[in-house]
């Protein structure tokens, strides 16, 4: 009897596993039709697109600003762009962990001060008045000298070796600079003031960077020409070398690499762009300060190149610009309605994040946050009158909705710490949930987070823009490990 | 091409290569085969110069390179296919070939084209990141990445590790190419019966110790070697 079954049909051929064909690459298309457009297109631009996009990004923005506002935020952003640029050569390129980053510029500083200014030490009068680009490029070749000596000096590198050798230079050099002097050339704690401001002179003719906006623009010139630089840098043999031995220093080793030779290369080169930052930095603030290179700055730059994500160029960017506005604003000088803006900005921010898989669990979150908080203000009124009356700390035009969402009770200080401390617990707890059990969670948080930061953090900005920094880093840490321009790490599987 | 003379070599206190002697001559392809930990690959890290014998001497290319770093003896004609192939996983593939002509200025377009008409699905994933690669793949690139620097002598640790049966035979086929072009070859194998029907000549070892070596034809007959590794 002659066989009837209908054949087989065969499977469609893409369902099938393929000899020779990679289901990871041939997936890799669809994968990427997945991601938002914008991501994507940003990915495809060329270099110099991306460029030509970046720096009318970066400069328009700053021009309405008030000379303050442009020395506060714009000057920042560029120097701490500068230094992350520098810091992300030798951790991000070269993968050593550099904790004496901030004594190159310091170095920078201190040596544009030395050579460009008027100085009194131990009685009598010291006077340079060298042409800034000749104090500049001292100080940056100085400091890649610097660093290519501190580099040998722990010769093979190992990791935490160098962390110490490197963390143990950083506090010398403040403790140097602020007392341990024994012929006061860095005049202590009172630091080098009377400082010539950036004046170039070349072919008989002079130029002088006078305003803030004229530093805005000189130190905007050097973030170009750096990005470039490191461009074409990451883009070149060397560059790929350095993250060869990064990745496998006896695989590189093996390839004919001299490896410790390129590490110290780059720590060498992170440190002249430091210098670099620091000539130009203690020309615009005309003096250089012990204070202004300490251990806090370092976590400063540490904070944008993880934020920005390691690696990454325009990371650097995007991490200063974020790390400077939200330290600026939260700046005891800086008025509290802008750190008040900050803090519900990124508490709406978390909500989306947190929920960013499920618009359903989102709304009902938010809608019972705002219930929650009215409900409860209303209950408090009536059972306990002062737990409302206080007042709203210099509120602006969020007043009205504070005055009715959040309770303020006339004497809150114990109260706000109790908060606080259960604040964490909730924190913590809502890491651990999932699903419905978080939406549950979160608005008692966020309304409690409201109470916390009306009635305590805001009158102490100084404290809270470190805890805010790393509630930031570990929200990062969580969702976007690389950064946020980083890419993905690949393991040999 | 190499001679190792009464090499010593030590981790620490641990005695591991004893007075090995040991001779690659130009364009021979030499199989050196040894049980587990019996100090192949410190043998090929010894020739290579990431580890420095305590006495006796590397000689290679008419020159005695005992005291020269790894750099140079690689910019002198040697290269390395590593245990576990070692790429450099987040790079793409051609970056990883690239890194294997370094310190030839990153390969001239001969060397390109060499690899790639040897290993033509190299250039087909060419933009692929080596991590992602399946383990024969990467085998392809860690052999591709050694050849990009023209090397006149190569050293192979187990490169058909991991490999399905068909492929350890194809391997061996791109070896003895590899070999026909003039490329002198000391290659570490467990698998014995396959290196040695290329191979010129072997050598065994044992706790850091040539026991026995000879022409390939030889050794394949030897009956301690085949009680040993052949298993008949
Ligand atoms: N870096 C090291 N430090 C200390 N001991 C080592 C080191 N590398 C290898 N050894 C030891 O040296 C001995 C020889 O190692 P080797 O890697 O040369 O063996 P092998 O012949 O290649 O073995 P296998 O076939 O398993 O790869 C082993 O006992 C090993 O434990
Ligand atoms: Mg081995």
């Amino acid at each position: 009897m002659a066989d009837t079954s209908p054949p087989t049909p065969e499977p469609p051929a893409a369902a099938t596993a393929q000899i020779g064909v990679d289901s990871w690459v041939s997936e890799e298309d669809q994968r990427r039709e997945g991601r938002k457009w914008l991501g994507r297109t940003w990915e495809r631009l060329p270099p110099a697109g991306k460029l030509a996009l970046l720096t009318p990004a970066i400069a328009v923005p700053f021009l309405p600003l008030s000379e303050a506002n442009i020395y506060n935020y714009g000057l920042f952003i560029l120097i701490y762009a500068l230094l992350a640029l520098g810091l992300n050569v030798v951790v991000g390129f070269a993968g050593l962990l550099d904790l004496g980053y901030v004594a190159f510029f310091g170095f920078g500083a201190y040596i544009y001060a030395f050579l460009s200014g008027t100085h009194h030490e131990k009685g009598h009068v010291y006077t340079h008045h060298w042409a800034a680009q000749w104090s500049i490029l001292t100080a940056v070749v100085m400091c890649a000298v610097i660093g290519l000596f501190l580099g040998s000096s722990s010769r093979r590198l190992l990791g935490d070796y160098l962390a110490i050798v490197t963390l143990f230079f950083g506090q010398a050099f403040v403790v140097f600079t602020n007392s341990a002097d024994p012929y006061g050339i860095t005049n202590g704690s009172n630091g080098l003031g009377n400082i010539d401001p950036l004046r170039f002179f070349a072919f008989g003719a002079s130029f002088t960077v006078s305003s803030t906006r004229g530093y805005y623009w000189f130190l905007f010139g050097c973030v170009i020409v750096v990005l470039i630089v490191l461009h074409l840098l990451s883009e070149s043999r060397t560059g790929r070398a350095w993250k060869a031995s990064r990745e496998d220093p006896l695989a590189a080793e093996m390839m004919g690499m001299p490896v410790n030779r390129l590490k110290i290369m780059a720590f060498s080169f992170g440190a002249a762009i430091a210098g670099l930052a620091g000539s130009v930095f203690a020309a615009a603030q005309t003096g250089a300060f012990p204070q202004n290179f300490g251990t806090q700055v370092l976590i400063l730059i540490y904070a944008v190149v993880i934020l920005g994500g390691t690696g990454s160029l325009t990371g650097m960017l995007a991490g200063a610009t974020a790390i400077i506005v939200s330290f600026q604003v939260l700046d005891s000088t800086s008025p509290p309605n802008n750190a008040r803006t900050l803090f519900y900005l990124s508490l709406v921010v978390g909500v989306v994040v947190i929920f960013k898989k499920s618009r359903a669990q989102m709304a009902v979150a938010v809608a019972s946050t705002v219930a929650l908080g009215f409900a409860l203000h209303a209950i408090v009124h009536e059972v306990w009158p002062r737990g409302t009356s206080g007042q709203v700390t210099s509120g602006g035009y969020l007043t009205g909705a504070i005055k009715h969402w959040v309770l303020l009770p006339t004497n809150p200080n114990r109260l706000a710490v109790y908060g606080y401390l259960a604040l964490i617990v909730l924190v913590i707890t809502i890491v651990q949930l999932k699903g419905w059990w978080r939406v549950a969670v979160v608005p008692p948080t966020i309304v409690l987070t409201a109470f916390v930061w009306e009635n305590l953090l805001i009158q102490q900005p100084a404290v809270t823009r470190y805890v805010l920094f790393g509630v930031l880093l570990i929200a990062l840490m969580a969702t976007r490990p690389q950064g946020l321009f980083g890419t993905a790490k690949v393991e040999i599987a | 091409m190499l001679k190792l003379d009464g090499v010593d070599t030590y981790y620490g206190p641990i005695h591991i290569l004893q007075k090995l002697e040991l001779e690659v001559g130009s364009g021979e392809l030499v199989c050196l085969l040894g049980g587990n930990a019996s100090g192949k690959s410190t043998t090929l890290k010894t020739v290579l110069g990431i580890v420095k014998p305590r006495s006796g001497s590397v000689e290679f290319d008419g020159e005695d390179v005992t005291g020269r770093p790894t750099s140079y003896r690689i910019g002198k004609g040697m290269a390395i296919v590593p245990e576990n192939r070692r790429l450099f996983a987040p790079m793409s593939v051609r970056e990883n070939l690239e890194m294997g002509a370094y310190l030839h200025g990153g390969g001239t377009k001969e060397d390109w084209d060499r690899v790639y008409t040897l290993f033509p699905l190299l250039h087909e994933r060419r933009a692929q990141l080596a991590g992602t690669l399946s383990g024969g793949e990467q085998q392809m690139v860690a052999m591709g990445r050694a050849l990009m620097s023209r090397p006149k002598l190569l050293l192979m640790d187990e490169p058909s590790m991991g490999l399905a049966p068909i492929l350890v035979e194809k391997n061996f086929e791109i070896i003895q190419q590899v070999h026909e072009s003039g490329v002198a070859i000391l290659v570490v194998e467990q698998n014995a019966n396959v290196s040695l029907a290329i191979a010129d000549r072997g050598y065994v070892l044992q706790t850091g110790r040539v026991v026995l070596s000879g022409p390939a034809a030889e050794l394949l007959r030897h009956e301690d070697l085949r009680k040993a590794y052949l298993g008949r």
